[in-house]
């Protein structure tokens, strides 16, 4: 119903604007020419509503930073720190050269529209100017790149040590599992075709590596402490994307993927920062007025999750694994209490 | 053959004047490159406006998730039972207007459209290289066309998985419906259209090299030539490669081979596939995948060099630097395609390079900005509706170019791939820039087109309208992205988290209806104005180039009597003479490039 009315007001407001514009032709003196061509009226009319434009333009890239930014999630990882420095670097850069551009543009279009008896100035090149506009953007870009290089390599190279803990993380049309090396701290050989019954995961069951394997339907991580993912897709492409841990992997059936960072905050400490509980308080007061929830949904406690962020299939809106990060000693507990591979086929 | 009948090609026209085409011959099986322009503009604009209603359905899922809306029954059938999208068809409708938008219109429509317009008319021929190859090139544009549109009438769906069709979810029907018949049928499509493109541009690129003028040398060519000449090599380059995959693809969906699949596990059973990599299919998508980008931007970027220049009265400012910056652009754009894959599980290395060589692409876009800027300053601006679209092209260029300096830095493409960022970047950068370069070419050569002026107060409307539409849904959408917002989800509501974002949601989708609501006064403006529009004066916008120099109604051959020697550049606006008393021609600002050097004038370098 609302879509239908905006539709209309849209409408009727586009209808106006062409009434108002036949009114004014109609308002012109007759001997005034219909050529189809800008007339000097025109351009004056034209620029200055230039001048109009950017007042609109700024206004929303203020508006957009003023009241949307807030959106942008918090880090969580031990990487976040640089990856948003680095962003924010490159977004002021940009947002820089934008706001002084877009100036140029639309102040040119409004202060040089055309006057009767105005002269264009013939200036067809300067090789002083080009060299200038073609060195600067190369420094910058190289300081940039240099900058952005160093980052990636730090990301991606993960240097594996003892401490580290190697999870797979598997997924298949529309759900993950996350499993864990158990005692040994060695995943167990797997392929798809050693899928059947409960063996959902298809673990090679004569490996002796895989029988103290844990896999679990929600990923639990110690904080401060380097996790290494290794990715498995049993059917198609899938993309793990753990927005608050700025990390990111495809999911790619037949071979495997990696991707590590190191939580820094648990669970417990980013929903009680003062960016997460009012976040929380705002979506809350939403659900309370959100007709379609259930009363068991209203209430909303924030939790990380892992989503999938790559087309996967009809589902893949709603392809998502909760993550906790807790202390070491919780994580040990509710590790503790998971059911081993072996254990769960001798059920069987 | 048409090449060694280009000398004798004066007389010839005026021989074949006396022979009257049949209906037929004029307007539906027609070899000549302006009636070929025409049905590439109306087809694609056909198009054009299937692809944006798609858009406009996806908008109205997205902002009202939760919603009935009757309109999903009458426009979807059953995949809208009961006013409720169902979910396969969402990603059906992104696929499919994402292939239509980026193929068919800003492809063909745009491209296809100007090139074959503006390619004779601008160098002096008669017509194409091979009017024959051109009239079979539109044709199988335009069974492509039915092809693509009648995969949305197969039982289970038109192709689903994403305009990149990324197997295997788009080699196995197991894993989405509309990987059955309906990706056969967008395979015979792409096809069809990769062998109508591919015979377009080698005409284009013929004719550009052999059939130009006397004295028109390759550094007398408009922008808008070479733009379009670049355009037709890099698609000649690139699209066998989209064909390859899609060969391969095929083999792999029907004769059971492994190109693009191993270890699969699908609806209780493990496929024989063995030893493939969706990852290889990454790659020779992207190869084509991303130069498309720029043959959807060049010929944008060259339309409005063209008529930026016109309309400020102004030569462009650095002309070579400007073939310079398409030349470097198109090198660049084949060796950039790993940026939409830094996250797809290939070497980080790799990811390091394709960071380096991508970055560097902003370096001649950089240039071309500038010098759009630099020929606006100082001009005496007429502002008609097509030098405002060329304004609005160089300012959606810029801001959709910057977040690209994000988006190409592996570090920080990380957190954003894939994210609504991404959309909100590439619907700037090539979507709107290049409709906007599509519509002031429209509204700059409707006269040449149509013998008739489109209405210029309706252009004002329109772009003034669409100009705060755009920005109103693409600038916010770029903080949703932040957010982590991903693209191609049915709906957000799975994800409490994202509550707060369904506002900002609505208010993209309020200002998407308003500014498609808009175009209602560009097709209102383009079909009255074919019909009843104002006759067109010979030359309307006081151009130099070379289109402006044949009589408003279309001949066979172009020009009545010989092809007109080409003396000059095309942008001698507003020069002045010797003394500097007065232009060249005393009171005319314009100095077309039939007119030979004057005696009161200062040559310039060539």
């Amino acid at each position: 119903m609302t879509a239908l009315l905006i539709i209309l007001v849209a409408a009727l407001l586009g209808i106006t604007i062409w009434q108002i514009s036949k009114i004014f032709k109609l308002s012109q003196p007759i001997e005034s020419d219909d050529s189809q061509i800008a007339t000097n009226e025109d351009n004056q009319k034209q620029g200055k509503i230039f001048l109009v434009f950017t007042v609109f333009l700024y206004g929303l890239m203020i508006y957009s930073f003023w009241s949307l930014s807030k959106f942008y999630a918090p880090g969580a990882s031990s990487h976040s720190d640089d990856y948003d420095q680095l962003f924010f670097i490159s977004l002021g850069l940009i947002m820089f050269v934008q706001v002084i551009i877009q100036f140029l543009i639309h102040w040119f279009a409004y202060k040089y529209r055309g006057k009767k008896g105005q002269k264009a100035l013939f200036y067809a090149d300067n090789d002083k100017l080009e060299f200038i506009w073609t060195i600067i953007p190369v420094i910058t870009l190289a300081a940039l790149i240099i900058y952005g290089l160093f980052s990636w390599s730090e990301i991606m190279n993960v240097q594996e040590t003892d401490d580290t803990l190697v999870v797979e993380i598997y997924a298949y049309q529309f759900d993950w599992r996350a499993r864990y090396s158990g005692e040994d701290g060695t995943l167990g050989e797997a392929n798809v075709r050693f899928i059947e019954g409960i063996n959902q995961l298809g673990l090679n069951e004569s490996d002796p590596y895989a029988q103290d394997d844990k896999i679990t339907t929600e990923l639990h991580l110690p904080v401060d402490r380097q996790v290494l993912f290794k990715f498995r897709s049993q059917d198609v492409l899938h993309s793990a994307y753990f927005p608050f841990f700025r990390s990111q992997m495809n999911v790619v059936p037949g071979m495997t993927t990696q991707f590590g960072f190191t939580p820094t905050t648990t669970s417990k400490e980013i929903r009680n920062s003062e960016y997460m509980v009012e976040k929380v308080k705002n979506i809350n007061e939403i659900r309370q007025n959100n007709d379609n929830l259930g009363p068991d949904e209203k209430d909303y406690e924030f939790e990380y999750y892992l989503l999938c962020n790559k087309i996967c299939g009809v589902s893949h809106y709603n392809m998502q694994m909760k993550i906790v990060v807790e202390t070491e000693e919780e994580y040990q507990k509710w590790i503790s209490e998971q059911q081993t591979f072996g254990e769960l086929t001798a059920q069987n | 053959m048409s090449v060694a009948a280009q000398p004798l090609a004066n007389d010839h026209a005026h021989e074949e004047g006396h022979h009257e085409p049949t209906f037929i011959e004029k307007y539906i099986f027609s070899t000549d490159h302006k009636m070929i322009a025409k049905q590439y503009l109306i087809t694609g604009l056909i198009m054009g406006f299937i692809g944006i209603a798609m858009s406009m359905l996806m908008r109205l899922q997205l902002a009202w998730p939760n919603e009935t809306f009757w309109i999903y029954e009458v426009l979807l059938g059953r995949f809208g039972e009961d006013g409720v999208m169902d979910p396969s068809i969402y990603l059906a409708l992104s696929t499919i207007h994402g292939t239509i938008m980026i193929f068919y219109v800003l492809t063909a429509g745009l491209s296809g459209t100007f090139s074959n317009l503006l390619i004779p008319l601008q160098i002096g021929a008669r017509d194409m290289a091979s009017g024959f190859i051109n009239m079979l090139s539109y044709w199988l544009f335009a069974l492509s066309c039915v092809v693509i549109v009648s995969s949305f009438f197969v039982e289970a769906g038109p192709a689903s998985s994403g305009w990149t069709v990324y197997p295997p979810l788009s080699a196995l029907p197991q894993a989405i419906g509309g990987s059955g018949l309906g990706m056969t049928l967008w395979l015979v499509a792409i096809t069809i259209f990769i062998a109508s493109s591919l015979l377009g541009s080698l005409n284009y690129i013929v004719t550009v090299l052999n059939l130009r003028t006397q004295g028109m040398t390759m550094t007398r060519l408009p922008l808008t030539i070479w733009a379009f000449f670049v355009t037709a090599i890099i698609g000649v380059v690139s699209f066998p490669v989209l064909l390859a995959a899609g060969l391969l693809l095929l083999m792999d969906r029907s004769f059971g081979t492994s190109f693009f699949l191993s270890d699969i596990y699908i609806q209780g059973e493990v496929l024989s596939y063995q030893g493939g990599s969706p990852v290889l299919y990454e790659h020779l998508f992207w190869f084509l995948g991303h130069p498309e980008v720029y043959i959807v931007l060049l010929p944008a970027l060259g339309i409005t060099s063209e008529i930026i220049a016109t309309n400020s009265r102004k030569p462009i400012f650095g002309y070579r630097a400007m073939i310079a910056s398409i030349l470097a652009i198109a090198f660049l754009s084949t060796v950039v395609w790993g940026h939409h894959m830094f996250v797809s599980g290939m070497n980080p290395f790799l990811g390091s390079v394709f960071t380096f060589t991508t970055l560097l692409i902003a370096i001649p876009s950089g240039v071309k900005a500038f010098n759009y800027i630099t020929t606006l300053w100082k001009g005496n601006l007429q502002l008609n509706p097509a030098m405002l679209f060329s304004i609005g092209l160089v300012s959606t260029f810029v801001t959709g170019g910057l977040t690209g300096i994000i988006l190409g830095d592996s570090t920080l493409d990380i957190n954003v791939h894939d994210t609504y960022f991404v959309i909100a970047h590439f619907h700037l950068v090539m979507g709107i820039s290049a409709l906007y370069g599509l519509f002031a070419g429209i509204y700059h050569w409707f006269p040449k087109m149509f013998g008739r002026m489109m209405s210029k107060n309706l252009g004002y409307v329109h772009f003034w309208i669409t100009a705060v539409g755009a920005y109103g849904i693409f600038f916010p959408m770029h903080f949703i992205g932040m957010a982590g917002l991903p693209r191609r989800y049915y709906k957000f509501t799975e994800f409490p988290y994202f509550d707060d974002l369904a506002d900002t949601n609505i208010l993209i989708s309020v200002f998407a209806f308003i500014t498609a609501a808009a175009q209602i006064f560009f097709v209102y403006n383009f079909i009255h104005s074919i019909f009843y529009g104002k006759k067109a004066e010979q030359n309307p916008w006081k151009s130099n180039t070379l289109e402006w120099t044949t009589p408003v109604k279309h001949i066979h051959g172009n020009w009545p009597g010989e092809i007109p020697k080409v003396y000059r550049w095309s942008y001698d606006y507003s020069k002045r003479n010797k003394e500097d008393t007065d232009y060249i021609i005393a009171g005319q600002d314009f100095v077309p490039q039939n007119v030979p050097v004057q005696d009161n004038e200062e040559e310039m370098n060539e």
